[in-house]
């Protein structure tokens, strides 16, 4: 029996390749994942692990530890006569010190514009070459810096830009632009590419001076002497810190530095679930085309079961079917994997989001997941048909045009179809609107909510066939004349089967349409917080927009004449009354003529009455942690530095997109919690001529290269860009479930035509020419296409209306976008055509005398 | 089953003592109330062992009904059939398999075979379903029997119709199984296949002692068999023993007309 399987398989090899590539490209996706991520991981172990390989103990500044949504604090500085402390102790066999900042640094382009890193740290660092045990860097060429004019950058960066050993290059620090000659390029051990990461590389009293750290280390780098633990090591060297430090093991440092790089587990996570889209939309066209040849083989199983075979024999031959088809395409997928990687990564490389990469990694566990879930999702895919081949009588093998019988549980089918689309609504309303879910149960249930919404409604799509059919369908019969009326009649004749094929598309569809309506929302809801919030005519912000940037820039344009009103905000992460979050910095006069502090009266006079330690806190912050005008919190900056303030007042930010942090405080008083302060925004009124405004605005942070000036409506412009550009990356990403669907629909109208060889024929002996046989397979594919979109944009829209509602406490609103829906409905009938051309061109090809004699 | 014993190989004709097919008053109605048809009404008959029986009858006559209620393929509304013994009707489908892997075998108007199998595998095919040891020898010796030793590793698509209703005979046979039903075994042949295709079917009742029971509306076809039954609006109507295809074709018109 496992032969005949087997051999049923080969020789259905078209079919088997076809229903296999619905499971292929959910593989591929599922193994690329991995490969990308683990490659970006290796890369970052190796920067985090090799950069202490030789360090048995780091001495750090000790400030607030702080994470918050994602950002975490940098440890502040140490003062750099610890290091001749260290020196002195008897296990420690060598030690130095480095400078390293993480963001202040940037490298001009031969453009004259800083690099964007768009938020990948651009580092300044300060090193002692010769102490090299302790340097993580590799000089790849030229040598190490020495004096203050020259320096070391990465070896991807200068190629990125051009630069070659020799040249000069302008770098800005905290410090305004200098120009340094550049004497070498390094890379981080063996990592080639970090990304959009930079580095600049200077000697130690370079970078001190330029990173604003005169007489302080970010970090001390102590070796052990033979036998002496790290352990020991540190044990050794923490009673001999001041308050403000702290000692590390190596591996220990290690391991924090990875903490920061936290986000690949979400670049996997997210990437997986578009894999398991794509799986899904791929469960779908298996089953489909699996109940289609299980149809069409009735015959053959009513044979097998004359001649003795049993029911279970039947059921393993299938499923066994299933199994190898499974195999054949997880295997196929993961090595499709490799190349989607690269894919994948050019995807985040068009956004400028590169990341750094080692050598591929291609881990067992790749191997073992990717092959397990193509396996598992095929099998069960296909188990329905099997057990509808077991049902097929012995009785069919004597019957002319035998049918499979219908399933038993046909007539209970669409009240199980309610049952499940109401338990997905209900999953979905719990998941949305109940309040004290974790994150992962809220969007284990969410996916589990839509995956049933899809399933009810696939199951129900059998009786919405004929009445879309009827609409969608009514261009067909205009257009397409007889060969339209035929094609419509066609799609409607099997429903279940159109149905099922519309449904993979379905999916995909109403998923790219839910993307579309949130989006969209997002972004009136950003508009509308900008818009409520800032008053002040001009925004200058870091070039990524989102990044702070030197305090200096405000400075520098509060000089300029032209400026009337130049309000600077702060922002560093810090401790607020136990809990992370940001705290900023405001200067309380200016900030009421470009800010709009909702729910305060008279904000003049409550800014006015801030002193030195007065603040004003957002309105969720007080309440969640009881705070009322007149009391007091305590923050702990990020360099460990603390203050008593007293709320002086309360004020409601719009929640999608608060610009203040949880707490605001006189620029003053922020200035002495952090050694370093950076601005977030720098608020600009400047009357005069719009166009000569604003460049004289830029000619006034012309040294400070990573500021940028735009107006108000440009810079919300610019954040719907960010939105639209990550909207086009789910696109890209949702296009490959869609992609898998399309692959579905050739499926069924390749069995269809197989299927109708001998009406085919007949059809073309009465007069048909090809060119209307074609015509008749396109329009029915177009119906199907178009049956998958009228069930699905409603349901994305619906989705969308839902995840809104549920999000209405951060104000997102709901807008439907039109144009965008409309170019939906257009994409599926390019799908429906794409899908028809090997159909069709089979279905002209036919031998008509052939087609008629066929059995 | 028989003993496996090399020698029970050839089992001379009649060597199966008694019946092999006993058939008691059996009633088939499709459908229900107005539209209720009436199939078989009340037909009783015994196929002994190593009989080859030909049932025949205008169409519409319920010889078909009747050889898949015989074969086990449907359910009688009223009546009994019983196969070496055992009674139909009553049976599971698990039991139902088993009844066939061992007591039946199928040889069908348009050959069914497994495209994708050699005419070999297509052959040994029921006792692969049914597991245990294959006795080559056997095998070969009916492959031999039906002609085709030298077409084995042929797939149906390179057979012509009549080659590839041999192998479906040798499929048939190869299970040694009680009975042997052909239903319309010649109707998708042309004359000189279809001859050689009842020579088999002959040969296998007098060298194995195959009983068979055939549906067949040929008289060509059904002058092969030890006895022909006559059917008609769902009775036997008639009953001839070894007759000459010009007789059976009068009482058919006979009973066509009547």
């Amino acid at each position: 029996m496992i032969g005949v399987a087997l051999r049923g398989l080969a020789g259905r090899k078209l079919r088997s390749a076809l229903t296999a590539i619905a499971i292929i490209l959910g593989v591929a996706m599922v193994s690329g994942t991995y490969v990308l991520t683990d490659t970006i991981d290796k890369a970052f172990n190796q920067i985090f692990q090799d950069s202490y390989a030789n360090t048995d103990a780091v001495v750090s500044g000790k400030g607030a530890d702080i994470n918050f949504e994602g950002s975490q604090s940098v440890a502040p500085p140490v003062d750099a006569g610890i290091l001749d402390e260290i020196k002195k102790l008897p296990d420690v066999e060598a030690a130095t010190g480095s400078v390293s900042d993480l963001t202040a640094t940037k490298i001009l382009g031969k453009d004259g514009k800083a690099v964007n890193t768009n938020g990948a740290p651009s580092f300044g660092f300060g090193i002692d070459p010769s102490e090299s045990q302790f340097n993580p860097l590799k000089l790849v060429e030229g040598q190490w810096p020495q004096g203050e004019n020259e320096v070391v950058m990465d070896a991807g960066t200068a190629d990125e830009q051009g630069y070659a050993i020799g040249d000069k290059v302008k770098i800005a620090t905290l410090q305004p632009v200098q120009e340094f000659t550049l004497v070498g390029l390094a890379q981080y051990g063996d990592v080639g590419s970090l990304g959009t990461t930079t580095f600049a590389v200077f000697d130690i009293p370079t970078a001190q001076k330029l990173l604003d750290r005169e007489g302080q280390y970010d970090a001390i780098s102590v070796a052990a002497k033979d036998g002496v633990t790290p352990e020991q090591l540190a044990q050794q060297i923490a009673p001999t810190l001041p308050e403000n430090a702290q000692v590390r093991t190596g591996e220990q440092q290690a391991d924090k530095d990875l903490e920061t790089v936290e986000f690949t587990k979400f670049i996997r996570y997210f990437l997986l679930a578009f894999a398991g889209i794509a799986l899904f939309v791929g469960a779908f066209v298996i089953f489909n085309t699996l109940s289609i040849t299980v149809a069409q083989r009735t015959r053959e199983f009513a044979t097998l079961r004359t001649i003795g075979a049993s029911r279970r024999q039947l059921l393993w031959s299938v499923i066994l079917e299933s199994f190898v088809i499974g195999l054949f395409a997880s295997l196929v997928g993961l090595f499709a994997g490799l190349g989607l990687a690269v894919g994948l990564n050019s995807l985040f490389k068009a956004l400028d989001l590169d990341l750094p990469t080692a050598g591929i990694v291609f881990s067992t566990r790749t191997i073992v997941v990717s092959m397990l879930v193509g396996i598992v999702v095929t099998v069960v895919a296909g188990l329905f048909p099997a057990i509808r081949a077991t049902r097929v009588p012995p009785i069919a093998a004597v019957r002319e045009g035998a049918e499979l019988p219908k399933s038993r549980l046909a007539p209970l089918v669409p009240y199980i179809a309610l049952v499940v689309i109401g338990l997905a609504v209900a999953l979905l309303g719990i998941s949305l609107f109940k309040d004290d879910l974790g994150t992962a149960e809220r969007l284990l249930s969410i996916a589990g909510g839509v995956l049933l919404l899809f399933v009810g409604v696939a199951m129900v799509s059998k009786h919405l066939v004929r009445p879309l059919a009827a609409i969608v369908g009514w261009p067909a019969t205009k257009i397409g004349g007889a060969a339209g009326r035929l094609a419509k009649g066609n799609s409607m004749r099997n429903p279940q089967r159109t149905a099922s094929t519309a449904a993979a598309l379905m999916i995909g569809i109403a998923l790219v349409t839910f993307v579309a309506v949130l989006a969209n929302g997002m972004k009136a809801s950003n508009r509308g917080a900008i818009e409520d919030q800032v008053q002040a005519q001009y925004i200058v912000t870091a070039t990524d927009g989102f990044s702070p940037f030197v305090a200096g820039a405000g400075d520098a344009i509060a000089k300029a004449p032209e400026a009337e009103d130049v309000s600077p905000v702060r922002s560093e992460l810090a401790e607020i009354d136990g809990d992370g979050g940001y705290l900023t910095g405001i200067d309380p006069t200016t900030i009421p003529l470009v800010y709009t502090f909702e729910g305060i009266d008279d904000p003049k006079a409550v800014l006015n009455g801030l002193g030195a330690d007065g603040t004003i806190v957002a309105k969720d912050f007080a309440d969640d942690h009881d705070l009322k005008v007149g009391s007091p919190i305590k923050v702990t900056s990020a360099d460990g530095k603390d203050a008593l303030l007293e709320v002086k007042g309360i004020y409601e930010p719009p929640p999608f997109y608060p610009i203040l942090g949880a707490a605001s405080i006189p620029i003053d008083t922020f200035d002495r919690l952090y050694e370093r302060p950076r601005n977030q925004y720098v608020f600009v009124n400047a009357p005069g001529d719009p166009a000569k405004t604003e460049a004289a605005l830029e000619q006034a942070v012309a040294d400070f290269p990573d500021a940028k000036v735009q107006t108000r409506e440009a810079w919300i412009t610019a954040q719907d860009q960010d939105f639209n550009d990550f909207l086009s990356m789910l696109y890209v990403l949702l296009a490959l479930s869609v992609i898998v669907s399309l692959f579905g629909m050739v499926n069924t109208l390749i069995l269809s035509v197989f299927e109708r060889t001998r009406e085919l024929g007949m059809l073309r002996a009465i007069g048909m020419t090809r060119r209307q046989t074609r015509r008749m397979i396109r329009h029915e594919s177009i119906v199907t296409a178009l049956i998958g979109a009228a069930l699905g944009l409603p349901l994305g829209i619906f989705l969308a209306l839902l995840v809104t509602r549920a999000l209405s406490q951060f104000d997102v609103r709901f807008q439907v976008p039109g144009g965008q829906l409309l170019l939906f409905a257009v994409i599926s009938i390019v799908v429906g055509i794409l899908a028809a051309i090997a159909p069709a061109r089979r279905a002209a090809k036919l031998n008509v005398l052939r087609a008629l004699q066929y059995e | 089953m028989e003993s496996s014993t090399a020698t029970a190989a050839v089992r001379p004709p009649g060597a199966l003592e008694g019946t092999a097919v006993a058939v008691k008053d059996v009633t088939r109605v499709y459908g229900s109330g107005e539209t209720a048809v009436e199939a078989l009404r009340g037909v009783s008959l015994d196929v002994a062992g190593g009989e080859l029986v030909s049932i025949m009858g205008p169409s519409g006559s319920g010889k078909s009904t009747l050889m898949h209620i015989m074969a086990g393929l449907d359910k009688p509304t009223g009546g009994e059939v019983e196969i070496a013994g055992t009674a139909v009707s009553k049976l599971n489908d698990t039991e139902l398999t088993k009844l066939r892997r061992r007591n039946v075998g199928f040889v069908f108007q348009f050959f069914n075979l497994l495209p994708m199998l050699t005419a070999e595998e297509n052959v040994t095919l029921p006792l692969q379903l049914a597991g245990g040891k294959l006795d080559k020898e056997w095998v070969a010796d009916v492959i031999e029997r039906v002609g085709l030793t030298d077409r084995k590793t042929h797939r149906p698509a390179e057979l012509s119709g009549g080659q590839q209703q041999r192998v479906a005979i040798a499929r048939a046979l190869v299970s040694r199984p009680t009975v042997v039903f052909a239903d319309e075994p010649t109707g998708n042949l042309d004359s000189k296949s279809g001859h050689e295709i009842l020579a088999a079917l002959r040969e296998a009742v007098q060298v194995y002692g195959q009983t068979t029971v055939m549906v067949t509306h040929d008289p060509g076809a059904a002058c092969i068999a030890d006895r022909t039954l006559f059917i008609a609006d769902g009775l036997i109507v008639r009953q001839m023993q070894a007759a000459n295809p010009h007789d059976l074709l009068g009482v058919l018109e006979e009973i066509t007309t009547r």
